[in-house]
Formats: structure tokens, sequence, C-alpha cells
């Protein structure tokens, strides 16, 4: 376009979307030129937003200059032509292809409406209160669902559909495959203990207490609880995870719509292979845990092996060892409720399996600490 | 054109008849995984602006193809050419440039599940260009009218969609840069007839409006007569045969033969 016109200005030049100008008597004439696509169109959008305002009454546009265009480009063009012709304004063509004007014309519904409203969450003065509220009842409303998986375990398991190979299955995943990291973890704590107890028993030269501390410590307490808190982690995730899986992919209906009880053939003998699992790692986590208590003493202290074990024995009896062991079915039990609860309630998107085995790992080991301290209230009140 | 950084997908999106310029063209392709080879020795070229439907019985590799174009798999052998450029060849500024001209339809939408459909098409936007928030959203929303999606299902997740909502948003995103080609991978298999009817022409006139080339696996044969220009079949390792509908009904091949002429596809001819 040679432009004579003094009044010739350019908006944009070289390869982005752009505008060159001329005025005269009776309107404006626009010549488009550049590239007016998705990947240029951001250096003329806000240009081409004022021109309703700015425009006067009559205006043609060029289209002869320009070198490519796509539907962003075709979209901004009709928007603008929306707007100038809701303003009263007239608006020509000129030069225009074919293809040019097939294009505007398939954009013509988007550019002439507007952004649907997003749906919105609404906060107001109130919503505080309604935050705490829905908190409430989603929290009695999960205890009733937890009960509610606890019942129809049970009820699902009688009869037919007991796979005694799926309860050895998961005996083997949940038990077998902890016993390393659970041995280990309780050996550490065990020894720790020892080294603390001794250092700080050592100033009333009594360090040989230290082989009731620790005993009574790790069979009554750590014991259970370190394990319990790692299979919590441990299995506890990846038991909402494959159920939360097996729900996304509608795997969950599909037993349903064949006659099995969901809650049964998953829950069930995950449930039945944690409360075998856990006392039997925690009979071992007891032994870890003692044995590292043992080394430890031995080398601070002085404290022999042999004087570790006959100390012990003349102190421990077999109620220390079971109140250590009885909590542990219980804790396995709300371990597996909670991980299936949530593993059910995992929506359609990856997001929510992300926070339900969040979820349930913080819930699983706050209860298992929970009942770790009523039991030893319990016991405390009983003589236990 | 290798020496620019962009693409210049206009110049791909005009069909020119006469011309016929090839924008995707694999030569001696050969893929195995472990000992089991699945593609030897195939060649295959797309022409810009046209619908090309690709057939083929099941496991015969058609995915696997696809795959190996959009370079998610390993392949042994041959060569690739996207807009006459070995995509072996190109540094990452050129190969970002060829994926900006290409949208990609997987079988089963692959939409992002915790972003909404409004936000689903704008990944690529944020990724490759700077747009202005306002303007983003109405080139979104431009997309999602165009895909024949209603305009609430904005804000709409992945989840709360039906199937052939999930097929046209995951279209809308794959036409999120205004590419020169797409790839549908089963675009209408889960949906009924009357949706993969609007879908087919929904093709079809996207294909014609914006002169975009089309790359499409399907099954359909509804598909096939009604919006490919030319049908590729895919066997024994390699391109049988590669023509038009026509071609294809007067082939000799037994297996395309027993394709066009079953008992569904001569109800569809009739």
């Amino acid at each position: 376009m040679a432009s004579e016109d003094d009044n010739a200005e350019s908006i944009a030049k070289g390869e982005a979307a752009g505008v060159q100008e001329h005025r005269s008597e009776d309107g404006r004439e626009l010549s488009l030129t550049g590239n007016w696509t998705t990947r240029s169109i951001a250096a003329i959008d806000g240009w081409m937003r004022e021109l309703a305002s700015t425009a006067p009454e009559r205006i043609v546009l060029d289209f002869a200059s320009i070198a490519n265009i796509d539907t962003a480009g075709a979209f901004v063009i009709r928007r603008t032509v929306e707007e100038l012709r809701q303003a009263g304004k007239s608006v020509e063509f000129r030069n225009i292809s074919h293809s040019e004007e097939v294009l505007l014309d398939a954009v013509a519904d988007a550019a002439s409406q507007s952004m649907p409203e997003k749906p919105s969450s609404g906060f107001g003065l109130l919503t505080p209160f309604a935050v705490i509220g829905r908190s409430v009842f989603a929290m009695a409303e999960q205890m009733k669902y937890a009960f509610g998986i606890l019942g129809s375990a049970i009820a699902g398991s009688s009869g037919h559909g007991i796979s005694l190979t799926a309860i050895v299955a998961q005996i083997h995943r949940i038990g077998v495959g902890a016993i390393p990291v659970v041995l280990l973890m309780n050996a550490i704590i065990g020894a720790i203990v020892a080294q603390q107890g001794a250092f700080q028993l050592r100033y009333f030269g009594a360090e040989i207490f230290v082989v009731d501390l620790v005993s009574v410590l790790v069979l009554r307490e750590t014991g259970a609880l370190i394990t319990a808190i790692m299979i919590a982690g441990r299995s506890g995730s990846a038991i909402t995870a494959e159920i939360g899986s097996m729900k996304m992919r509608e795997e969950v209906d599909a037993l349903k719509v064949i006659g099995l009880n969901p809650i049964g053939v998953l829950v069930f003998p995950r449930l039945v292979a944690l409360m075998i699992a856990l006392p039997l790692l925690t009979v071992a986590a007891n032994a870890a845990g003692l044995a590292g208590a043992m080394v430890i003493a031995n080398y601070y202290s002085d404290i022999s092996y042999t004087a570790f074990i006959t100390r012990m024995g003349g102190w421990i009896d077999v109620t220390t060892v079971f109140a250590g062991l009885v909590k542990t079915p219980f804790m396995a039990l709300a371990i597996g409720v909670i991980a299936s609860m949530e593993g059910m309630r995992v929506g359609g998107s990856a997001e929510s399996l992300g926070a339900r085995v969040t979820a349930s790992v913080v819930k699983a080991i706050f209860v298992v600490i929970v009942l770790d301290g009523l039991f030893a209230i319990f016991f405390a009140s009983i003589g236990f | 054109m290798a020496m620019t950084e962009t693409v210049d997908k206009t110049e791909w999106q005009v069909g020119d008849a006469e011309e016929r310029r090839v924008i995707l063209s694999a030569e001696d392709i050969t893929v195995r995984f472990g000992t089991q080879t699945v593609l030897d020795g195939l060649d295959l070229d797309v022409y810009a602006g046209e619908v090309l439907g690709f057939i083929g019985p099941s496991g015969s590799g058609k995915s696997v193809l696809l795959r190996t174009v959009l370079g998610l798999n390993r392949k042994q052998g041959g060569t690739i050419s996207l807009f006459g450029q070995n995509i072996e060849e190109l540094d990452e500024d050129e190969r970002t440039a060829i994926d900006m001209a290409m949208g990609v339809l997987f079988q089963h939408g692959a939409l992002f599940s915790s972003l909404n459909v409004l936000e689903n098409i704008q990944v690529p936007m944020r990724e490759y260009l700077d747009l202005p928030k306002k303007l983003m959203n109405e080139l979104a929303m431009l997309k999602i009218e165009m895909v024949g999606l209603p305009p609430e299902a904005a804000w709409k997740f992945p989840d709360e969609l039906s199937g052939g909502m999930v097929k046209r948003a995951a279209l809308a995103r794959a036409l999120s840069l205004d590419p020169a080609i797409v790839f549908l991978d089963e675009p209408t298999s889960g949906l009924d007839p009357i949706g993969a009817a609007d879908f087919d022409e929904l093709v079809r006139q996207l294909s014609d409006t914006l002169g975009l080339t089309v790359y499409m696996v399907t099954h359909d044969l509804d598909s096939l007569f009604s919006v490919c220009d030319r049908i590729a079949v895919l066997g024994d390792k390699k391109v049988r045969v590669a023509g038009t509908i026509e071609d294809m009904l007067v082939c000799e091949d037994p297996w395309v033969q027993s394709y066009f002429n079953g008992k569904r596809a001569r109800q569809i001819k009739r």
C-alpha cells in the first residue's frame, strides 16, 4: 500500500499482525498487514479493541496485504466488526479473498457471543460458617461410611467368595514385604531409647534400669505403634490407590454388576490380611527393638547380653507383651477401613486420587495414635 | 524453510489440488518391539489439505505408526518428514515449531483431568504464546464453539463430560494453536451414530474452512465414505494400498475386498 497520506500511521511492523491507516474525508481506511495468526495476533489485539470507540462512521478494511490468516486472526477481525456495527458504524471489506471470507463466516457465531458466566463459588459473610458446618457433617458422614464399609466387609465375606488365595497374597504383600523396614525402624528406635535412657540413669548410678525402661517401652508402646504407623503409610496408601484407581476405571462398578459385593471382594481380604499381618509384624518388631537396645546397652553401659536378658526375664511378664499385642488388630482394622473408605471416595480426576491417598495416610496415622492413647488410659484404669 | 524458526503453517493450510504437496512423509519405516516386527519398510505420504483415513485390522500397527510419527515410539529404521523437514535432524526450536503446527486427538481424549475444558484448551497457548488473558479466553471459547460444544461446557471438568463431549473438547485442544495437520486416533469410536456423523461433518467442515490436513485412524465405515479424500490400508507391516474410496472398492486385495464389500459396508454404499 503506497501511502501518500501524511496521516499514514503504522501500528506494527514486520511479521506480526499490523494495521496501516489512511484517513480521508469520508472515513478511515485500514490496511491489514502481516501475519494474522494465533502466534502473532497479540500485537494488534489491544489496538483492535479500542477501534470501536475511536473509529469514524464509515470504515474500510483492506485485506490485500495480509500475509497469513487463521481462525484467531479472523476472530479478532470479526469481533471488531461486530463491535463497530453495534456502535452503529458501517464497515466495508476490500480485496477479501474467498478463503478469508469463509474463515470470517466460520468464526461469526463465536465472535458475537459473550463469555458464559463462570459458576461462582460465592464467597459471602456466612461462608466460613458454611465451611465449618459442611466439614462437621462430612465428618459424621465419613464415620457412617467407615462403619458401613466395616459392616459390609463382614457381611459380604459370609457365604460364597471368600478367597483364601487373595488373603494369603495380601498377607504376603502387607506383612512379609514390610519385614525389613519394620525390623530396621524398630531396632533403631529401641537403640535410641536405650542410649538416652542409659545417659539419664547414669546420674543416679542406676544404669541397669535401662533394661526395665526399654523393655516396657518397646513391648507396651513403640513396637506396636511404630509398626502400625509404618503399615499405615506403606499399605494404607497402597490400598487406597488400588481401590481408587479401580473405582476410576469403573472396575468397582463392574464387580457390582456381575453380582459381587465390591467391598466383600476388595476390602475383606485386605482387612483380614492386615489383622493377621500387623500382630505378627509387631512380634518381630518387639524382638528387633529389644535387640537394638541390647547392643546399645552393652556398648554404652557395659551391660552384658546375659545380664540384659536375665534382668528382663525377671521384670517382664506375659501381660506386658500382650498389652502391646492386643492393640494391634484394632489398629489394623482402623487402617484398613480408613484406606478402603478413602479409596471408594476417589472421583474421576487424577487430582482426587492424590488427595484421597494423602487423606488416607494422614487419617490412618492419626487414628492409630489416638487408639494407642485410648488403650493406654484403659490399661491404666484396669491395672493391666 | 529449515532455516526459519517457525513453520509457516498457513502455507500448508491451503490445499492446492494441482500441486499436491506432501505434508507428512514416512519412508521405509521399521519398528520392532523386542523380536516382534510391527512395521517393516512402510512408506506413506500425506498431502496437504486432504483428509486421510487410515484403516487396517486390529493389532496391525495403526496406533504404533501414529505414535512413531508423533515421536512417542522409537523406530529402528526409516525417516519421517513433516512439513518437508526430517524430524530427526531438527534442533529443539525447530522441533517446537513443528509441534506447534500439529494437533493430536488421542483415542480416549487424554484431557488433563485436573483442568476444566477452557484451561485444557489453553494449555498449548500458555506453553507457547504470550497472549493477553482476555484474548486467550475468547480464542478458547472460539474453539469450543467451532467443535460444537455448548458454551457452558467451558467450566466443566473432564469427568463431568459425556464421551462425545470429551472427544469434542479434545479436538478443541488439538486445534488450539490452529495447526496445519491434526492426527485423530479413532475419533468416532464410542460415539452413537448421530454423534459420529456430526463429528465426521465437523472434521470435513474444519478441513474445508481451515485447509486443515487430517490424518484419521478409524474403523468407522461411515467416516471413510463420508469424509475421507483418500484411504490407506495397513497390512503385512506396510501400507498395502492407498487411494480414493473408488480405488478401494475395486481393489483386488482380499482384506480390502471383505472390508469394503462386507455386509456392513454394502448397507452404507447404497
